[in-house]
C-alpha cells in the first residue's frame, strides 16, 4: 500500500491541457445541434462505441483518450456499455458486411436526440479497404453521420478535439 | 535444407512422387500428389512438426486449377507441401485428424475458396456468415470482389448443451468496452463454464481478395492495416515475402531499423496489455500507470518515425524513415526513464495478494494443449513452448544478437502477463544493443516485382507471435494471391480450451491475457 501511495505521489497530475497547435481535421455534415440539446449535453456526453470493421488502430488511440494524459472525463466524456444511455454513437472502420446489422441495431437502440461521429479515414470513405463484397465503405452509407474525424488513426488529441468540435461546432 | 526436413521428406517420399517446388522462395517447398497430402501431414506430425498455416490458391491465371498448401514448422524450419486440385468438384484430404489447427484453416478454405476438405468433422462455414450466398467463394478468380453480395436467409448451428440448470450466455459482437467485435457463447451452470464457442468474421473486410486488386506498394499499406496493433509486424512480414520472391536484399541498416521498430511495437503493446490485465482485476491504479508508460513510448515513435504506431514505416526493400542521432538519444532516454518506472510498477504488481489471487491458476492453457493446438507467440511461451521465430529462424539482425526467450509452464493469466514483463525488459536490452551496433549506409534497396509465377514466404515474430505471409506473383507481375496468417488465427483456438472450468466473470480477464486480434483473424 505504501508503495502505491508513494507512486501516486511521485506521479502527480500528468493530464495535459489540449495542445492549441493540434487541429483536428473534421468534416461536419449533420445539422447543428439545437441549443436546448447542447445545453443538455454540456459537461456530459455519453458515448457508445462500435467497431464496425476497423483494423484496431483507431481503438488503440480511442483507449488512449481515457488515459491520465488525455483524461476525456474532464470534458464530461465517458463511454457506456449500453446504447440506451448513449448520446453519441462513435464508429470506427469501414462498415464490414458482417457488422452492418449490428451497427444498425446499435443505432436504433439509442434514444433521440443522438449524434453519430465516424472516426478515422476508413469510416470516412472505406480507406484502403474501399468498397467490396465484404466492405460497405463509409459509415455514412449505413447510418446518418454528423461528423467525420480524419486520420489513420487520428491521435488522441485529434479525437478529443474532433468530438468536442462535432458537439459544440 | 536442414536434416530434419530431409529425414521427413525421406519418410514420406518413399510412398510416391514428391517434387521440389522451385517457384517458392523463403521456405523449402514440395509438391505432392493429392493422395499424399494428408499422409505428408501425418509423417511430419510424427517428426515433431506443427501445422503453421493451410490455405488454397486459385491458379487459373496460369492455366491450372486450384492448389492447396500447408506449411509445417519445427523450430526455425518451414516446409510447404502443396497439392494440385482439379477445378471440377474440388476437394482435398483434411489434416484435422493430425492437427486441430487445421480445423479452422480448412473451414476457411471451404468457405472462401469452395474446396471441400474431405474427412473434416465440422464443415459449418467460417467467416462466411449465414446470410452470404452459398456459392459466394470470394477467393476464386471468377468471383468479382467489387460487387456487393445479396443477403440470403440462413442459420448457424451452434454447439448446444442440455441438462438441468444449464443456461447460455451470448456475448457480442458489440462488446461493452472499446474492443473489436466477435461473438462468444457460453454454456454455463451457475457461474461455471461448461463450454465456450467463439464465432468470428464480423470484421472480415476481404483483405486477401483486396491484395489481388492493389499494386505492390499499395499492398504494403494494406498489410499495415491487417491488424493496427501489429502494423510493423505485418508490413515487415509482407515486405520480406515480396523481397524473397524477387530476390531483393534490404540493406543492413534497414534490417536493424525494422528490428528496432518491431521491439518498440512489442514494448508498447505489452505495456498496454499488462495494464489492461490489471484493469480487469479492478486494479485501476496500475492500469493508468502502465498507460502513462505506453503513451511515452508512442510519443517517442511519433518523434522518430512520424507516426505513433509506426504505420507505413517499412517499405519494399527497406524502411521509409531513418533514425537520426537525436532519435537515438531520445530512444535511450526513453528506455532509461520507462524501465525505471516499469520496475517500480512491477514490484507493486508482484506484491499484491488480491492481484495474485485473480491471476494465478486462472484460464490455464496446459503445455500439452498449447502444443496440440500449435499455439504461437507469448501464449505458447507461457504454456511451456520454447519457441520464438526471432531466435529460431535467425533472421537479421537476430542472427548476430542473441536473445533470451522467457518460457513459463503454468499457462495461466499470470504466466501470460509475466512472459510479457520479461519481454519488455529483453526488448529494451535488444534495442540498446541494436543502437550500439547500428550499421551505416542506405535504408532501402531497389525492389522489382517478382517474376511471374514466383512466390515468397516469410515468418517473423510480431509482438503477438509468429506472423506468416505467402505472396505469389501473377502472369502480369501483379499479386496473384496473398495469404496472411496472423498469430491470432491459431491462438484464438486456445481460449476455448483455457476457459474450461473457469467462471463466466473471469472471461474478460482471460480474454485480455490472450489479447488476440479479431481483425487479424477475420481478415
Amino acid at each position: 500500500m505504501l508503495r502505491i501511495l508513494h507512486q501516486i505521489f511521485r506521479t502527480g497530475i500528468v493530464t495535459e491541457p489540449l495542445n492549441a497547435e493540434v487541429d483536428a481535421k473534421v468534416t461536419v455534415v449533420g445539422k447543428a445541434l439545437e441549443k436546448e440539446v447542447l445545453e443538455r449535453f454540456k459537461r456530459s456526453l455519453t458515448i457508445r462505441f462500435v467497431d464496425s470493421g476497423s483494423c484496431n488502430g483507431c481503438e488503440l488511440e480511442l483507449v488512449a483518450i481515457n488515459n491520465p494524459v488525455y483524461d476525456c472525463e474532464r470534458f464530461g466524456i465517458h463511454f457506456t456499455a449500453s446504447p440506451r444511455f448513449a448520446d453519441m454513437l462513435l464508429v470506427t472502420g469501414p462498415v464490414s458486411r458482417n457488422m452492418e446489422i449490428a451497427l444498425k441495431r446499435t443505432y436504433n437502440a439509442m434514444p433521440a436526440p443522438k449524434m453519430v461521429v465516424a472516426l478515422g479515414d476508413c469510416a470516412f470513405n472505406g480507406g484502403i479497404f474501399g468498397e467490396s463484397y465484404a466492405s460497405l465503405g463509409s459509415v455514412g452509407n449505413i447510418v446518418p453521420v454528423d461528423a467525420y474525424i480524419h486520420g489513420c488513426p487520428p491521435s488522441p488529441e485529434e479525437i478529443l478535439k474532433g468530438i468536442l468540435k462535432a458537439v459544440i461546432r | 535444407m536442414s536434416e530434419k526436413i530431409q529425414s521427413a521428406l525421406k519418410a514420406f517420399g518413399e510412398k510416391g512422387s514428391v517434387e521440389i517446388d522451385g517457384a517458392v522462395k523463403g521456405a523449402a517447398a514440395y509438391s505432392v500428389q493429392a493422395d499424399l497430402f494428408a499422409h505428408a501431414g501425418r509423417v511430419l506430425k510424427e517428426e515433431g512438426f506443427r501445422l503453421a498455416a493451410e490455405w488454397a490458391s486459385d491458379e487459373t491465371p496460369f492455366g491450372r486449377g486450384f492448389a492447396v498448401h500447408a506449411v509445417y514448422a519445427s523450430a526455425g524450419d518451414y516446409l510447404i507441401i502443396k497439392t494440385e486440385v482439379p477445378r471440377d468438384e474440388p476437394s482435398f484430404q483434411s489434416l484435422t485428424k493430425y492437427f486441430p489447427a487445421a480445423s479452422r484453416f480448412e473451414r476457411q478454405i471451404n468457405s472462401l475458396m469452395g474446396i471441400v476438405p474431405e474427412g473434416h468433422p465440422d464443415l459449418r462455414p467460417w467467416i462466411k456468415h449465414e446470410d452470404w450466398p452459398v456459392d459466394a467463394w470470394p477467393l476464386r478468380k471468377s468471383f468479382d470482389g467489387n460487387e456487393p453480395m445479396p443477403r440470403m436467409s440462413g442459420d448457424y448451428q451452434w454447439v448446444m448443451a442440455e441438462g438441468e440448470g444449464v443456461f447460455e450466455v451470448a456475448v457480442g459482437p458489440v462488446h461493452a468496452g472499446i474492443i473489436e467485435p466477435g461473438h462468444f457463447r457460453f454454456q454455463a451452470v451457475g457461474e461455471n463454464i461448461i463450454n465456450l464457442e467463439t464465432r468470428f468474421g464480423y470484421v472480415h473486410k476481404g483483405i486477401e481478395k483486396r491484395f489481388e486488386a492493389l499494386s505492390w506498394n499499395e499492398a504494403v499499406k494494406l498489410a499495415g492495416r491487417v491488424s493496427g496493433d501489429s502494423t510493423v509486424a505485418h508490413t515487415e512480414a509482407f515486405c520480406v515475402a515480396a523481397e524473397e520472391a524477387s530476390a531483393c536484399t534490404p540493406p543492413e541498416r534497414a534490417r536493424y531499423i525494422r528490428a528496432i521498430m518491431m521491439e518498440r511495437e512489442r514494448i508498447a503493446n505489452h505495456l498496454g496489455d499488462i495494464g489492461a490485465i490489471c484493469n480487469d482485476t479492478a486494479f485501476a491504479f496500475l492500469h493508468y500507470q502502465f498507460s502513462i508508460l505506453r503513451e511515452k513510448v508512442l510519443r517517442t515513435n511519433k518523434a522518430i518515425f512520424g507516426h505513433r504506431l509506426m504505420m507505413d514505416s517499412v517499405c519494399l526493400g527497406g524502411v521509409t524513415k531513418d533514425i537520426s542521432i537525436a532519435g537515438i538519444d531520445l530512444m535511450l532516454e526513453e528506455a532509461r526513464s520507462v524501465l525505471e518506472e516499469f520496475e517500480r510498477l512491477i514490484k507493486i504488481y508482484e506484491n499484491n495478494p488480491s492481484q495474485e489471487d485473480r491471476l494465478y491458476n486462472t484460464g490455464v492453457l496446459t503445455p500439452e494443449m498449447a502444443k496440440l493446438i500449435g499455439a504461437v507467440g507469448f501464449v505458447a511461451r507461457s504454456s511451456g513452448q520454447n519457441m520464438d521465430v526471432r531466435r529460431d529462424r535467425q533472421y537479421a539482425p537476430y542472427d548476430t544478437h542473441a536473445l533470451v526467450v522467457p518460457v513459463l509452464s503454468s499457462g495461466d493469466v499470470h504466466a501470460r502477463a509475466w512472459v510479457r514483463v520479461e519481454e519488455v525488459r529483453e526488448s529494451y536490452r535488444l534495442i540498446k544493443e541494436f543502437i550500439g551496433s547500428l550499421p551505416a549506409g542506405p535504408i532501402a534497396a531497389g525492389w522489382n516485382p517478382p517474376l511471374p509465377g514466383a512466390s515468397g514466404f516469410s515468418a517473423v515474430e510480431g509482438w503477438r507471435g509468429e506472423v506468416i505471409y505467402w505472396v505469389s506473383c501473377g502472369p502480369g507481375g501483379n499479386i496473384n494471391r496473398c495469404m496472411v496468417r496472423d498469430a491470432s488465427s491459431v491462438n484464438w483456438l486456445s481460449i476455448e480450451q483455457a476457459i474450461h472450468g473457469n467462471i463466466v466473470p473471469d472471461f474478460p480477464l482471460c480474454n485480455k491475457s490472450f489479447n488476440q486480434s479479431y481483425s487479424g483473424h477475420d481478415l
